[in-house]
């Protein structure tokens, strides 16, 4: 026996390590559920692995001062030797993580692997899925440039409506009355030691229940869940048809888990880490505080609800989706867990994804967002360069019309595009919805003189398809 | 003594050690938990105390117009850096009259810009937008701006830092 083996066996002995994990990993686990469509819950698993190393590693290059913050974070991606690789990677793995999360959640949702007796396996996944997106936002505050700034000020305002207690959780987010020092140090200890702390938690939690209860079958049509029965027919399944975990069944899980975690490698070498906003100063106004991608979405539903009602979705529309997520398992925990007996489940995942990605793309454009940068219209575009015509073009490029309305291809979406508005609309029309708004127009009669009104109204006129 | 003759006082002395210990734990965790948990909600409580702070002197602003002040906020801590900094729209109105505007959107806190050509304030976030005089012109905002106090003091304009105002219900 060479000394080598000798030094395992001891070890062994002594500790009992292999003789504990080795049952564990090699469960048997029902053949079909080796499937492609079941590779995505170890994939968000080794997402979060990498972020833990990759978010080591810039903890020991991090400052998280509130005056300190942004230049080490420059530091990192501009001077240190393969920090701008690991923020990359931090970055886009946290991208993988939501995504990932997110078509384990829809997998896990379709094939009903959530009914007895696997109803906490899908609780803590809620939680974890919770956690994740506390991580997500907090990660954005604490890249801490202008736009990390405002997305908190936005957040503290939304804990603002809460009834009764909106100031307290505000101040409590960020760490007193105003931003400050007290709020990167606040978002700090979230992001590296409280939420990390439940997220290990919660894994351990439910991984220990996949091992507890068994990853579920590939589901079949017209074989539904009875809890009477249900554990009986699994022991059963497992025994005669199962295959061990280890490795008949992890491989897929390690080459597609390889594919995602080179994907992320590649996309930080090349692309690298989002660029840092300007520094984060309350002071500076020249903000568009758009939050990254996978909350734009929210942004827009933010901008895009009727004011009328928009504290209560904002307040108790996540407060709700979080509860129906959670409660889902005691909604129906038995019957057919195959999506073709399930009608109503895939179109309430086809209904979400296209409302989500509807929202996303009205998001990115952000109509309802004045154009600061448009570019004004010029004398060609006015057809005029002098007289009534001109001047009322100048003045509209002057009087921010041109930040909300489009003529010619150039100015904001938020109004309607004027290029033709001189055939719909006659000068008193015009005047009138000059002077008084209207449908989300503010009215500029307190604003413009009679002169240049008129000149306005001229030059709208003269917006005509002949023209 | 096997489990099945135990007696009744040997339950009750087990009882005893079960609450004893449950109760030693607990009485640790909150003697501790009193500073811990404290600590991290004391922002809720610990105000603070609002300052005047000098933005320029009162021959610095022009009648009518309406400028960007940056000013340094209440509660400056040492590190806080440029995030120490805040601004608001202050608005000579008259000889010795001034309006004083948060820059936060009543809606949800954005940076609104004052246009000055449109006479309006616009916020870049979701759309709102506000009269000269702080008033919803359009878009989702519940209300006016915010207003800041100001006052004159030695022939400097000064505010009064606040809070960052946050809108409830
Ligand atoms: S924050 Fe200004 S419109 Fe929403």
């Amino acid at each position: 026996m060479g000394s080598l083996k000798r030094a395992w066996l001891w070890f062994e002995d002594r500790t009992g390590l292999m003789g504990a994990i080795g049952p564990i990993i090699k469960h048997p686990v029902p053949a079909n559920s080796a499937s492609w469509f079941y590779v995505f819950g170890s994939a968000t698993l080794f997402a979060f692995m990498l972020q833990v190393a990759t978010g080591v590693a810039l903890a020991f290059m991090y400052v998280p001062s509130a005056g300190e913050a942004y230049q080490s974070l420059q530091y990192i991606t501009d001077q240190t030797t393969f920090g701008r690789i690991v923020r990359g990677m931090h970055n886009w793995g946290a991208s993988a993580m939501i995504l990932l999360l997110g078509i384990h959640m829809i997998r896990v949702y379709m094939t009903a692997s959530y009914k007895f007796p696997r109803e906490m396996h899908w609780i803590s996944g809620v939680v974890l899925w919770a956690l994740t997106v506390i991580m997500a936002f907090s990660g954005q505050v604490v890249r801490w440039d202008q736009t990390a700034v405002w997305s908190m000020i936005v957040a503290a305002e939304q804990a603002g409506r809460i009834p009764f207690i909106g100031t307290w959780v505000a101040d409590f987010l960020i760490g007193g009355g105003t931003i400050g020092a007290a709020t990167l140090s606040r978002m700090f200890a979230y992001h590296v030691f409280i939420v990390p702390a439940l997220l290990f938690l919660f894994i351990g939690f439910h991984l220990y229940l996949v091992i507890k209860n068994g990853i579920s079958e590939f589901p079949q049509a017209g074989k539904p869940v009875d809890p009477k029965t249900y554990r009986e027919e699994y022991k059963a399944l497992v025994k005669k048809k199962g295959i061990p975990f280890w490795p008949d069944a992890a491989w897929r899980d390690m080459v597609f888990g390889f594919i995602v975690i080179t994907t992320i490698l590649l996309i930080a070498i090349i692309i690298g880490p989002p660029a840092l906003g300007p520094p984060p100063n309350p002071s500076n106004l020249d903000a568009l505080p758009v939050p990254d991608w996978y909350f734009i979405f929210y942004f827009a539903f933010l901008a895009l609800m009727p004011p009328a009602m928009e504290t209560y979705l904002m307040v108790f529309g996540p407060l709700l989706v979080g509860a129906l997520l959670f409660f889902l398992p005691f909604i129906s925990n038995k019957g057919e867990r195959s999506p073709l007996r399930r009608p109503w489940a895939v179109a309430i995942v086809a209904l979400t994804i296209v409302s989500i990605s509807g929202l996303w793309a009205i998001g990115i454009s952000s109509p309802w967002s004045p154009h600061f940068d448009a570019k004004p219209l010029t004398v060609e575009i006015i057809g005029a360069d002098s007289g009534p015509i001109y001047r009322g073009g100048m003045d509209f490029n002057e009087k921010g019309c041109l930040y909300c309305h489009t003529i010619s291809g150039q100015g904001g979406l938020r109004g309607p595009d004027l290029t033709y508005i001189g055939d719909r609309l006659s000068a008193d029309e015009l005047t009138w919805r000059i002077m008084n708004g209207g449908l989300n127009m503010p009215g500029f009669g307190g604003t413009l003189t009679n002169k240049e009104l008129s000149d306005l109204v001229i030059f709208l006129k003269s917006r005509t398809k002949e023209h | 003594m096997s489990e099945k003759t135990k007696t009744s006082e040997e339950c009750s002395r087990r009882q005893f050690f079960t609450h004893i210990s449950i109760a030693l734990g607990s009485i640790a965790a909150v003697m501790v938990g009193i500073p811990i948990v404290g600590s991290i909600l004391a922002p809720i409580v610990k105000k603070p105390r609002p300052i005047w702070r000098p933005v320029g002197e009162l021959k610095s602003f022009t009648v009518g117009d309406i400028v960007k002040v940056s000013f340094i906020d209440s509660s400056p801590l040492p590190w806080a850096g440029v995030t120490a900094e805040t601004a608001a729209w202050l608005h000579r109105k008259g000889q010795e009259e001034f309006t004083c505007f948060a820059v936060n959107c009543a809606h949800l806190g954005c940076p609104v810009r004052w246009v000055a050509g449109a006479k309006l304030f616009m916020c870049p976030c979701h759309g709102g937008v506000y009269y000269e005089d702080g008033s919803v012109a359009a878009g989702p905002p519940p209300r006016g701006l915010y207003n800041y106090p100001v006052r004159l003091h030695n022939g400097q304009v000064e505010i009064l830092t606040s809070p960052i105002p946050i809108t409830t219900i």
